[in-house]
């Protein structure tokens, strides 16, 4: 009887527990056609518990035979073990606490990450040595602000005009050489730049000529005669050597072309002489320079894009940004003791900077988004400037007579200067690349480094 | 006269108890809104209790549903009716109970009755409080990050026999499914005992 009467409880309960709240039937649900209902709230081993409870009782009857206090207890056992409280009721009050105010956040994410250790922390300004790494003697090296006579070449080869010779001076092993000497008495050479594949140097000197040497058979390759004064100021273009001259004329050569064709144009858009000189790192705009306080910008065709005149001096410090197309920056001279920064697109002056001394000459860092500008009179020296906050990150001094040249190592790490005191003095004002953008990079950088303790002091001559 | 003083002060009655009790429940509950981020930190104000710097909401309704609850429990506790005090945190957005606060009260019932008063210095009662204080606040450490924003609930066990006062209503035991228990220090006023548990959600595997 017993058997009858629980038998289909029991199966029912079974199939309770088949669909208990361990069932992910949520998903499911839809599809079944049948009410299963609702069992969050439904405490199902309570269920099964009391029904065991009754049928127990009913048996108990039926034997008529006492529980025991062992299985008393036990049930009490098993009640608590699953949390069942049968004499309980569940209360709450009616009037619920108020909610936490809309858009609150626990804040405790930040608790949770707090263990990962603080962010790290980028230092402000890395640490710029302010002391040059050596010195080099560099006698009769012209005082003159128009020239354009230092310059450092991938091959780690540093070229240098002293007086009318051309010498170039291996960074790598320290050897010296002398290339070239200007024959006439009383001529000396007033520009010099390597040509983009490092092995060709082109130089200007002061009796108007332009000539291209072989810089590993210290040959002359090329003379480009069109000027009619001194040529103070050269850029390399790929095939293309751009030449800027005291007559106030941007010639531009073909060098691949015969001599009588290699002069592709010719600018004259300056009224005085031309100064400064570059071409931008994509080959697309020319920016010139000159004493007559302009400031111009050519496109490849060599049409004028811009011709501006916002400094108060001569324009020879020029130099493209590495990592910004289009950014130029431009220094003035003692009138004027502006950097500028231009748009070149739209001729749009972006920032100035009083750095109160006379421009020579500027070089950005190719690693770190950072200008570093030579000054002259009165403190000589070099002040690396952060852009585009234009903070000072450093200032360096050692010069003592105003920085007239300035050129950037292969690696992009050091710079050396040319000064009126006539030294040649290098820094390490950019730092180690972070990473080495090509393995000849690295070679040379470790090469310029091991003959650093070697040749402290050399003197060129 | 020293001695009988000492004396009377280490007997603990049962109103006094129920006093100590709902003490520590008001002081448990807010301690646990404030660790669990549930409301803004900056209701809370501090308060020097059971030796240590509480926080303790200074929001007004808060305290209105809190001294209102304090009041009925007390009422419950002097009567032994009183079985377990649940604080249950719930998702705000999907409504699931992801923490579930459970204090289990547990009335010695000789104290009920005509029995002599038990005796228990204070001292020893802050402490075990003091060190059950000190685990909701370390219990941040290993209780998983309560992401949504919540809004808590508590609920009361109480003895069938007692009458449901007119503001409480009945509610489901609302459990936590796959919950992962940790039981945390107890105390004993030898009239009340206190077991403290917490159940969370265990992530999803």
């Amino acid at each position: 009887m017993a058997d009858n009467q629980c038998s289909p409880l029991t199966q029912r309960e079974n199939s309770v527990r088949l669909f208990g709240p361990k069932t992910p039937g949520r998903a499911g649900r839809e599809k079944l056609d049948r009410f299963i209902p609702q069992r969050n709230g439904l405490d199902a081993e309570h269920g099964m518990f009391q029904l065991g409870q009754e049928n127990q009782g009913s048996a108990a009857s039926g034997d008529g035979s006492q529980t025991t206090p062992s299985k008393e207890e036990y049930k009490k056992l098993l009640a608590a073990s699953l949390n069942i409280h049968e004499q309980a009721r569940v209360l709450a009050f009616k009037h619920k606490a108020p909610a936490p105010p809309e858009g609150h956040d626990s804040g405790l994410a930040s608790l949770y990450s707090a263990n990962l250790g603080a962010a790290p922390s980028r230092k402000q300004f890395r640490h710029v040595p302010t002391t040059q790494e050596r010195i080099l003697d560099a006698p009769d090296l012209v005082d003159d602000y128009y020239l354009n006579l230092l310059d450092w070449s991938s091959n780690n080869v540093i070229a240098v005009a002293l007086g009318a010779t051309v010498y170039l001076w291996n960074a790598g092993t320290g050897s010296v050489e002398e290339l070239c000497t200007c024959k006439n008495e009383g001529d000396y050479v007033s520009s010099l730049q390597w040509a983009p594949d490092s092995s060709h140097l082109a130089i200007g000197t002061s009796d108007a000529k332009v000539q291209i040497w072989d810089a590993g058979r210290a040959k002359q390759v090329r003379e480009l005669c069109g000027h009619t004064n001194r040529v103070s100021a050269l850029s390399w273009n790929g095939s293309t050597l751009s030449s800027g001259g005291r007559d106030s004329v941007i010639c531009n050569w073909d060098v691949r072309k015969r001599k009588d064709e290699a002069l592709v144009a010719t600018l004259r858009t300056h009224d005085q002489e031309v100064c400064g000189l570059k071409w931008s790192p994509n080959g697309q705009q020319l920016a010139s320079g000159g004493n007559d306080n302009m400031l111009c910008i050519f496109d490849a065709n060599f049409q004028l894009q811009h011709k501006i005149a916002a400094h108060q001096a001569a324009v020879k410090a020029l130099a493209w940004c590495p990592f910004q197309s289009n950014l130029l920056a431009s220094g003035g001279g003692t009138a004027d003791r502006h950097i500028r920064f231009w748009n070149t697109l739209t001729g749009a002056q972006l920032n100035a900077i009083d750095t109160g001394s006379q421009v020579c000459a500027l070089q950005w860092s190719r690693h770190e988004r950072e200008i570093l500008s030579s000054h002259g009179y009165s403190k000589n020296q070099l002040v690396l400037w952060k852009y585009p906050t234009l903070a000072k990150a450093a200032e360096m001094t050692g010069h003592t007579a105003r920085v007239l040249h300035m050129a950037q190592s292969p690696d992009g790490a050091s710079v050396v200067t040319a000064g009126a005191d006539e030294t040649l003095r290098f820094w390490r004002a950019f730092g180690e690349p972070t990473t080495a953008s090509s393995k000849g990079e690295q070679k040379a950088a470790s090469a310029a480094g091991t003959s650093a303790s070697m040749l402290r002091s050399v003197s060129i001559r | 006269m020293a001695s009988q003083a000492v004396k009377s002060r280490n007997t603990i009655s049962l109103k006094g108890s129920a006093q100590i009790v709902s003490e520590f429940f008001n002081y448990a509950v807010n301690s646990i809104l404030y660790q669990r981020g549930i409301y803004p930190q900056e209701t809370f104000v501090q308060k020097k209790q059971y030796g240590l710097a509480m926080m303790v909401t200074k929001d007004d309704g808060l305290l209105a549903y809190l001294t209102n609850v304090a009041k009925q429990m007390t009422d419950w506790l002097e009567k032994g009716l009183l079985q377990r005090l649940v604080l249950v945190v719930t998702s705000a957005y999907s409504n699931e109970v992801l923490e579930r606060w459970t204090f289990e009260v547990q009335t010695d019932a000789a104290a009920l009755g005509d029995g002599p008063p038990p005796e228990k210095p204070e001292k020893e009662i802050t402490a075990e409080i003091q060190a059950i204080i000190r685990q909701i606040t370390a219990s941040v450490t290993f209780l998983p990050l309560l992401e949504d924003p919540c809004t808590f609930d508590l609920l009361v066990y109480t003895d069938t026999k007692s009458a449901v006062p007119e503001e409480w209503e009945e509610s489901d035991p609302r459990y936590i499914t796959n919950a992962t228990d940790v039981k945390l220090r107890s105390f004993t006023t030898k009239v009340h005992k206190v077991d403290t548990v917490v159940s969370y959600r265990t992530a999803d595997a």
